[in-house]
């Protein structure tokens, strides 16, 4: 049996009353499972509701409808057996910051009756990362030590299920990679690990996918099959004055998107045969365009989030 | 006024024995996209505090919009632009409020801020929300807001940290082009981000690694220079030769 199971989750939060109650959906109907050893990446931007399906997932807030298994055990009826086996890393910094780290460390192993000792294996390889800073208080911590301290007592009760909401967000490019790599040993070791990311290339790291906004998943499959959903067409461009080239594609009548992509712009067009290449090289010529390359590229997970919010906006 | 809207040298902050950005020095174009990139801890906050004098130089000068850092730190202040990292409006005022508040801040007339504050809310189509707290905001809107008024002072010069940190694909492309119309109006902008395909947008860029710049150039000369094929490959091969503990 997979070991996260969730199935139609709703929640809606009311901020006012009698007239002026406005209800802002958080979650419109979330499903997706999740089996043991197996990494599913939560991918979406800030507002999409990543953060109260964790809630809800981790049993600190209660969904409106729907039902969830953790380990087998129902998120409403066995929360306390299920915070035995969750390790919990919230989005934002949560540990107790005019505490050291060591006494942070020893705090959360005693809440859960064991010691920092007892379970040292299963976060050695973390830990000693920051062992030299362990007199240190955690609110003197840079951004990427917080990060593996917080791991490391997300871990430190042996939890069959590590829920992490955004741990890379405003984390450099090495460390996102690095902790990336930690993830995938501590997958080798059974555990079964829900992740949410703002960053569409570490969906690539994931066995499993669901993209989210507003509330709903509108996609979930592997990283490929994400990718391959992306049907249309795809084309690079670059030249040399870039902006005015994004701009000189949109206004083209052959291209249908163009979208900033780094190096290059990510085109579709409307006709995409031989005839409708020509068609936008010959106007992006005419306009003045200097230093034109344009070749035929494979979608990443970020050309198919961008083609389904833009629809749903347009 | 010199052409340089910032010109570091040897600008150092040491904090203790600590030595956090140890002898910068380098020049920022009027007008020019500037990414200033590094790794977490390799000094980039450190400087850019330094830069928009809210910290004092432990050693080293530096010109920023044309004013001395060691002596006119408040007309620096006074032609600057911020965005901090964290969101840098008030949640609890509507847009309005927001913009009143900055333009009182940096001095705005009331009839220059009655003519900006519409044309703000018109460039960014927010007319009919100049009311709402800017707490009820999507994020996107918000960071586009407080971009606005960042520079509602029209300064010389705006610094951004980590702009586009959490904002979906659309968005944070949508913010870039605000960050092109800036700089073709003239505004300088020196912008830090985690996001490899946003180092392409800048003119160039600088790569800190233990505290000091230890590469600065064009997206494609840097990418020739490491025979790298993204700028994310540039990043990995010097943020690795980092020896000091991140912290």
């Amino acid at each position: 049996m997979d070991r996260i199971i969730v199935d139609q989750i709703t929640k809606t939060y009311s901020t006012g009353k009698g007239k002026k109650l406005v209800e802002t959906p958080a979650l419109r109907g979330i499903s997706f499972s999740c089996a043991e050893g197996e990494i599913f990446g939560l991918i979406g931007p800030d507002g999409a509701g990543k953060t109260s399906l964790f809630r809800i997932l981790t049993t600190l807030i209660l969904p409106d409808g729907g039902q969830a298994t953790m380990d087998g055990l129902d998120i409403i009826r066995d929360y306390k057996e299920i915070r035995k086996r969750v390790g919990y890393m919230p989005g934002r910094f949560s540990l107790y910051q005019d505490l050291t780290v060591e006494e942070n460390m020893n705090l959360f192993a005693s809440i859960f009756h064991t010691t920092v000792k007892e379970n040292y294996h299963l976060v050695k390889e973390i830990y000693q990362q920051i062992e030299p800073f362990k007199h240190r208080r955690a609110g003197q911590l840079s951004g990427g030590m917080k990060q593996k301290l917080a791991l490391s007592c997300a871990l430190i009760h042996q939890p069959r299920m590590l829920l992490l909401d955004e741990p890379t967000t405003g984390v450099d490019a090495v460390s996102r990679k690095e902790f990336w790599d930690m993830l995938d040993r501590l997958k080798a070791q059974g555990l079964t690990i829900l992740v949410s990311t703002p960053y569409m290339d570490e969906a690539a790291r994931c066995d499993k996918v669901g993209l989210i906004q507003d509330g709903q998943l509108f996609s979930m499959d592997t990283p490929q099959g994400i990718c391959d959903e992306f049907t249309a067409p795809l084309w690079a461009a670059a030249g040399d004055e870039m902006y005015p080239l994004l701009k000189d594609l949109r206004r083209s009548p052959d291209v249908q998107t163009a979208f900033a992509f780094g190096d290059s712009h990510h085109v579709t067009l409307k006709n995409p045969t031989p005839e409708g290449e020509k068609a936008v090289r010959e106007w992006l010529a005419q306009s003045g365009h200097t230093g034109i390359t344009w070749k035929r590229i494979s979608p990443t997970i970020e050309d198919r989030f961008m083609a389904f919010t833009t629809e749903a906006h347009v | 006024m010199s052409d340089y809207a910032i010109e570091a040298r040897e600008l150092t902050k040491k904090f203790g024995d600590f030595t956090a950005v140890d002898q910068i020095t380098f020049d920022v174009s009027e007008g020019e996209i500037f990414g200033f990139l590094g790794a977490n801890g390799a000094g980039k906050t450190t400087a850019m505090r330094m830069l928009i004098a809210l910290s004092f130089p432990t050693s080293g000068s530096a010109t920023v919009a044309g004013f001395d850092l060691l002596r006119q730190p408040e007309q620096i202040k006074r032609n600057i632009g911020y965005m901090s990292q964290r969101f840098s409006l008030y949640q609890d005022l509507t847009v309005k409020e927001n913009i009143r508040f900055y333009g009182g801040i940096y001095g705005l007339s009331d009839l220059e801020l009655a003519a900006r504050t519409k044309e703000l809310l018109q460039r960014l189509g927010l007319e009919s929300e100049s009311g709402q707290l800017v707490g009820s905001l999507p994020l996107g809107w918000k960071q586009k807001l407080a971009f606005s008024v960042a520079i509602l002072h029209r300064p010389r010069i705006v610094f951004l940290d980590e702009p586009t940190g959490g904002v979906d694909p659309v968005t944070r492309r949508a913010f870039w082009e605000m960050i092109y119309e800036a700089a073709a109006s003239g505004i300088t902008v020196f912008v830090t981000t985690h996001y490899m395909d946003e180092a392409e947008y800048c003119d160039r860029v600088s790569i800190m690694v233990d505290g000091r710049i230890d590469a600065l150039d064009t997206p494609s000369n840097l990418k020739k220079s490491y025979s790298a094929a993204s700028m994310d490959e540039v990043f990995l091969q010097l943020a690795r030769k980092a020896t000091r503990a991140d912290g």
